[in-house]
């Protein structure tokens, strides 16, 4: 058996609290609790915001690369060294592109479609822990909130498939919401049974419930059926090759974005990559144990003889923590991208056959054997 | 007033006038794809004001169900059966749009008088917060479990209906007219898709 989760309040460190110091701080200077409250508030969403952008040009960067090297080509590498401003010219690219509106084109939908289904993608990062309270907001609903907005996104998709007035962009749109509502209950099922351990929604505690004995505390060897199940669901929700069959080029030329241009498209585009990051990021808090490092940094820290509360070790800890979540998340991303360039496409029944008939019996299978472990063994399995 | 109220305030103001303008514009407007996405910005606001109302659980399953579920079936179906075509003119259509008006009116002053009579208790029940999702579940499997229930089989139910409606071509007559079925309606349906390209060009 896996050794029990120790999660007692005393144990977990408290990690840093930038906004108590922060508004402390701005208290010092005489100003009102509200007031710097309200001066807070933004600094954070505007460095998530910074944070999901740079990750979307890092991502393009190793998409490209990354399936340069799977083609056995170079890549870009004119633009800076190995081609690291290769993302920057291509969105510098769309920001100067004619934005056209297609004649016939209903231009109110048309317009409102990317947006649509980039804010719902941006606003889920509100629930991505980098550390204790390193977040934007810890709600209670937590994963339920990113569950329930990606179900935005297929409105978004089916409102600029409409819009478009082109039959392509049509099947597209049509594609689209009817492969994101097959995968959103499998997705759904297999994150309650990571609730049912954890016996929260909150990521926060999630993660907690994941720490303790390091690596062999993470939710994947817990949760092998439902880390499987969630990958694909996540691939499937993004889009991503082999279930990109909304844009699939062979048949519908690009699917619902095949009448944008400029910086609309840049959103289509935009909103998928921060999408793949985001899905990577959950992934590595629900199943990878978020921000933990594989080996407790309390059990190194008391190795070393540091005391945990200690400022410098404080600091520490917490960047140890955001490298630990992104460096989880991007490797992700890097079995995402050389899945992209390696398997073929599905086809569409196959595509709606494995989410109904194999991903949806097999997740609710899943979440019956979770919850007879967890009444077995309470030890293990978050009682 | 602090800045808390000032905004919970004004937030109120524009979630209440964008339910109560594209409420209208669900009824009023005459093309039903704007009808039906306008649908989707109400259910959205309706959860704005569930989240103010600081129960955030059901201002996120209100957007799982209402338009995650509810709205993009309906746009699914619209888009499906998108044909075009004339509709004649309906006899005395000003007469019935009077009347359905009035009966709508007569239905707001029924609510209208019905808050304003109401002795609300105030200041209302204090919000218990993050505990509500803990509490809802509480109910749910003690004093809700019958509605709970029956909520389940009413779906079962629904999801049974669909299946039978779908699956024509297990049954020899039509389940609804009670015709003999179709016989190409079947042998379509048993044929796996994208076998006989040449036959059949169904690729959605």
């Amino acid at each position: 058996m896996l050794p029990s989760p120790l999660v007692t309040p005393g144990f977990v460190a408290a990690g840093l609290d930038l906004q108590a110091s922060f508004s402390s701080w701005l208290e010092s200077l005489g100003l009102s609790v509200a007031l710097a409250r309200a001066i807070w508030l933004p600094l954070p969403m505007l460095l998530v915001l910074t944070a999901a952008v740079v990750g979307v040009l890092v991502n393009v960067w190793l998409e490209r690369k990354i399936s340069a090297a799977v083609q056995q080509r170079i890549g870009p590498e004119y633009a800076g060294a190995l081609g690291i401003l290769q993302p920057l010219a291509d969105g510098l690219k769309l920001l100067v592109k004619e934005d056209v509106i297609p004649a016939r084109a209903d231009g109110l939908l048309f317009t409102l479609g990317p947006v649509l289904v980039l804010v719902p993608v941006i606003l889920s990062w509100l629930v991505v822990p980098f550390g204790q309270n390193l977040l934007i907001s810890n709600v209670g609903v937590g994963i339920f909130l990113w569950i329930s907005l990606s179900s935005i996104q297929p409105i978004g998709l089916l409102m600029s498939g409409y819009a478009s007035n082109n039959k392509y962009s049509l099947l597209g749109g049509l594609r689209a919401a009817a492969q994101s509502i097959s995968y959103e209950i499998p997705l759904a099922l297999a994150v309650l049974a990571i609730v049912m351990m954890s016996n929260s929604l909150s990521t926060v505690d999630i993660v907690n419930q994941q720490t303790g004995a390091g690596i062999l505390s993470w939710n994947i060897w817990r949760q092998p059926v439902g880390f499987v199940i969630f990958w694909i669901c996540a691939l499937a929700e993004c889009e991503r090759l082999p279930f990109d069959l909304p844009e699939a080029e062979e048949e519908l030329v690009a699917g619902y974005q095949t009448e944008y241009a400029g910086m609309k498209f840049a959103l289509f585009y935009l909103g998928s990559y921060i999408n793949l990051v985001l899905s990577a990021l959950l992934v590595s808090v629900l199943y990878l144990g978020g921000w933990g490092f594989p080996i407790p940094v309390e059990w190194l820290a008391q190795w070393l003889g540091q005391p945990i509360d200690a400022p410098l070790v404080q600091v520490i800890t917490a960047s140890v923590g955001i490298v630990m979540t992104v460096l989880k998340a991007y490797l992700l991303v890097f079995f995402a991208i050389l899945l992209r360039w390696t398997v073929p496409r599905v086809r569409i029944d196959q595509l709606l056959d494995l989410g109904w008939k194999f991903l949806l019996p097999i997740a609710l299978v899943n979440l019956l054997v979770t919850a007879a472990l967890k009444l077995a063994f309470p030890m293990a399995f978050g009682g | 007033m602090t800045i808390a109220t000032t905004t919970e305030q004004i937030c109120f103001l524009i979630l209440a006038a964008t339910i109560v303008l594209g409420s209208l514009g669900v009824v009023l407007l005459s093309n039903i794809v704007y009808s039906a996405f306008l649908l989707g910005g109400v259910f959205l606001a309706v959860a704005g004001i569930y989240l103010l109302l600081n129960a955030s659980f059901v201002a996120a399953a209100q957007v799982l169900v209402y338009v995650g579920a509810v709205n993009v079936l309906i746009l699914f179906a619209i888009m499906l059966v998108n044909k075009k075509e004339s509709l004649s003119a309906i006899p005395s259509l000003l007469l019935r749009r009077v009347l359905s008006g009035a009966v709508c009116l007569g239905l707001f002053t029924l609510l209208l008088r019905v808050a304003f009579t109401t002795a609300w208790p105030l200041p209302g029940p204090q919000p218990i917060g993050e505990e509500a999702t803990l509490r809802i579940g509480e109910h749910f499997f003690s004093d809700y479990l019958l509605p709970f229930e029956l909520a389940s089989v009413l779906l079962l139910m629904a999801m049974i209906g669909a299946i039978v409606l779908a699956r024509r071509d297990v049954y020899a007559s039509d389940v609804i007219t009670g015709e003999p079925a179709d016989q190409g309606l079947i042998e379509k349906a048993r044929t796996p898709l994208l076998i006989n390209r040449s036959e059949t060009s169904t690729t959605l």
